[in-house]
């Protein structure tokens, strides 16, 4: 019925696992009951990922050119599975709302919001994150250009800001400062580094090196 | 967010029956909306149907008609050269709404069913006819600065447990309402279709629905029919920043001209109606004229008269009738 996705069927052990979990919990509480509030909340939260009953979902993906296979819950978003399951915490979590920018990232060469797609629906394709943008240690053009032109302050929109710069240049839509201005708009930057960021997008379009 | 069960159809056809089969599930398409909508709680689907590898994705002329697939990118038709050539009041529109992420995500039949961004919508804690039906809508006695000013029927202060004064978001939508747009629709029963202006629904009645689409039916593509409007378009948006904001309010305006007079007519207005609002009087209106900024005033107040503010948003009533003006204008090409 469904293309190329395994929807792992409940398995066999499920109650066995609970009954582990439920027993696990108990004796926790039993040990630490006299334990500070906090501390018991943590030692009892579950440790793989979201709560909840919904079937799990195998899922494949490229992620800055490494094949990723995982089986996921499928309310994650591509933005937490990158972050919380990947490690890969160069993309930020801003609004969480697609408001802001700060968690874009390339799918499939486009730039994308992670916060507003369920990872589940990347099945297939080719992400890149912040981190598979510069070779190693070499930064990308754009990367070094923000720097020199002081493009940010606090840092926290940077990543989505560079994700976004690229894929401006790319598209095509980097020929003026108004131009740059308005393919942006979908990235804010609280500090307000937005000239800096402009002269940066500008600058390393001009150069015409290969983005 | 609630657990739901994750489902990849393959076929227009299957997608259809899964629906069919189960009526808490929901088609999702780019989910710039309905992610949202599901971690807010607003939607919570019990299936969710990935329809995003279903072969939608076409833009093609044929014959007498530009047909853009339901999950044509809104990056993509914003660049495709029939719809730059043909149709470029719709790349105007799409451009103007939202930004590069999210146009190079949004599909075409997600913008025509995107929810309100009424606040009132997506706050659990206030009362809304259109998330909760019977609980009252919070915007008319709140801030309702960004709200409708056409109502259209007994919606707005008559029946308070149906009345909803929120405005359809769309930028796309108000562009292809002017363009007389058919929406082609597919479900267990087989294939229909509709006008667009018959597609979404003033808030009369049931305010919770935004459209006159049945459930478990698929928007699987629209159809615009050549006209002879490309040359004297225009869409003008004005919104509270330069950029990626959602219309205060928008014109679409499509003419046809010969020999320094206006022939054929059409316009539409965004961010003022709970569906992209048809301005059907201009055609009669303008019609053998020539094009003057007198003539484009009149044209403004005579379907200003008909709007009705709320406490907060009589400003809009001047600003739709100055934004008629200049859209006209910049369409005939007078300054």
């Amino acid at each position: 019925m469904t293309m190329d996705i395994d929807h792992d069927a409940t398995p066999p052990d499920a109650e066995n696992e609970d009954r582990r979990f439920f027993l696990k919990q108990s004796m926790l509480f039993a040990g630490l009951s006299m334990a500070p509030a906090d501390f018991l909340y943590a030692a009892v939260a579950p440790d793989d990922g979201p709560v909840g009953n919904a079937v799990k979902v195998k899922l494949s993906l490229t992620v800055n050119g490494k094949r990723k296979r995982i089986s996921i819950d499928p309310r994650m978003t591509l933005l937490d599975l990158l972050r919380e399951n990947l490690g890969l915490t160069g993309t930020k979590k801003g609004c969480d709302f697609g408001q802001c920018g700060a968690c874009t990232v390339h799918v499939d060469g486009r730039r994308t919001l992670s916060c507003l797609t369920f990872a589940v629906m990347q099945h297939g394709s080719k992400v890149t994150t912040i981190e598979g943008l510069s070779d190693g240690e070499k930064l990308h053009p754009l990367q070094e250009a923000f720097i020199k032109h002081d493009g940010f302050q606090c840092g926290y929109c940077t990543p989505g800001q560079v994700m976004s710069g690229v894929a401006c240049i790319r598209e095509g839509h980097a020929g003026s400062a108004a131009e740059v201005r308005e393919y942006m708009s979908g990235n804010l930057c609280r500090c307000g580094a937005y000239p800096n960021i402009v002269d940066a997008i500008l600058e390393v379009k001009k150069e015409g090196v290969k983005v | 967010m609630k657990p739901f069960q994750y489902l990849r159809p393959k076929t227009v056809a299957e997608a259809i029956s899964m629906a069919a089969d189960y009526p808490e599930a929901q088609y999702m398409a780019g989910g710039t909306n309905l992610v949202e909508l599901m971690k807010r709680g607003i939607a919570s689907p019990s299936k969710l149907i990935d329809i995003n590898h279903l072969p939608l994705k076409k833009i093609e002329h044929r014959y007498d008609r530009l047909r853009i697939g339901a999950l044509a990118l809104n990056s993509d038709v914003a660049k495709h050269k029939s719809v730059l050539s043909r149709q470029p009041l719709l790349a105007q529109a799409l451009l103007a709404g939202a930004s590069g992420q999210l146009r190079n995500m949004a599909t075409v039949g997600g913008n025509l069913l995107q929810r309100t961004r009424c606040s009132y919508f997506y706050d659990l804690a206030l009362p809304c006819n259109k998330r909760k039906p019977g609980s009252g809508c919070g915007a008319e006695a709140g801030i309702n600065r960004t709200h409708a000013i056409f109502f259209a029927g007994n919606g707005f202060g008559g029946n308070e447990k149906s009345s909803c004064i929120a405005v359809h978001p769309s930028d796309m939508c108000v562009a292809l309402t002017a363009l007389d747009t058919e929406v082609v629709i597919n479900g267990t029963g087989g294939e229909r279709r509709v006008l667009l202006k018959d597609f979404h629904r003033l808030s009369t009645l049931q305010p919770e629905l935004d459209t006159n689409l049945q459930p478990g039916e698929l928007v699987t593509a629209i159809e615009v029919t050549d006209n002879a409007f490309a040359q004297h378009s225009h869409y003008l948006k004005i919104r509270d920043r330069a950029s990626y904001a959602f219309a205060l309010v928008s014109v679409a305006a499509a003419l046809q001209m010969d020999g320094g007079r206006i022939w054929d007519a059409r316009m539409a207005l965004g961010g003022v109606a709970h569906k992209p609002w048809r301005y059907w009087a201009i055609d009669l209106m303008l019609r053998g004229q020539a094009p003057s900024e007198k003539l484009f005033r009149e044209v403004a107040e005579h379907e200003m008269q008909s709007a009705k503010a709320t406490a907060q948003n009589a400003f809009k009533i001047k600003l739709t009738s100055n934004a008629i003006v200049a859209a006209l204008k910049a369409a005939t090409g007078i300054s």
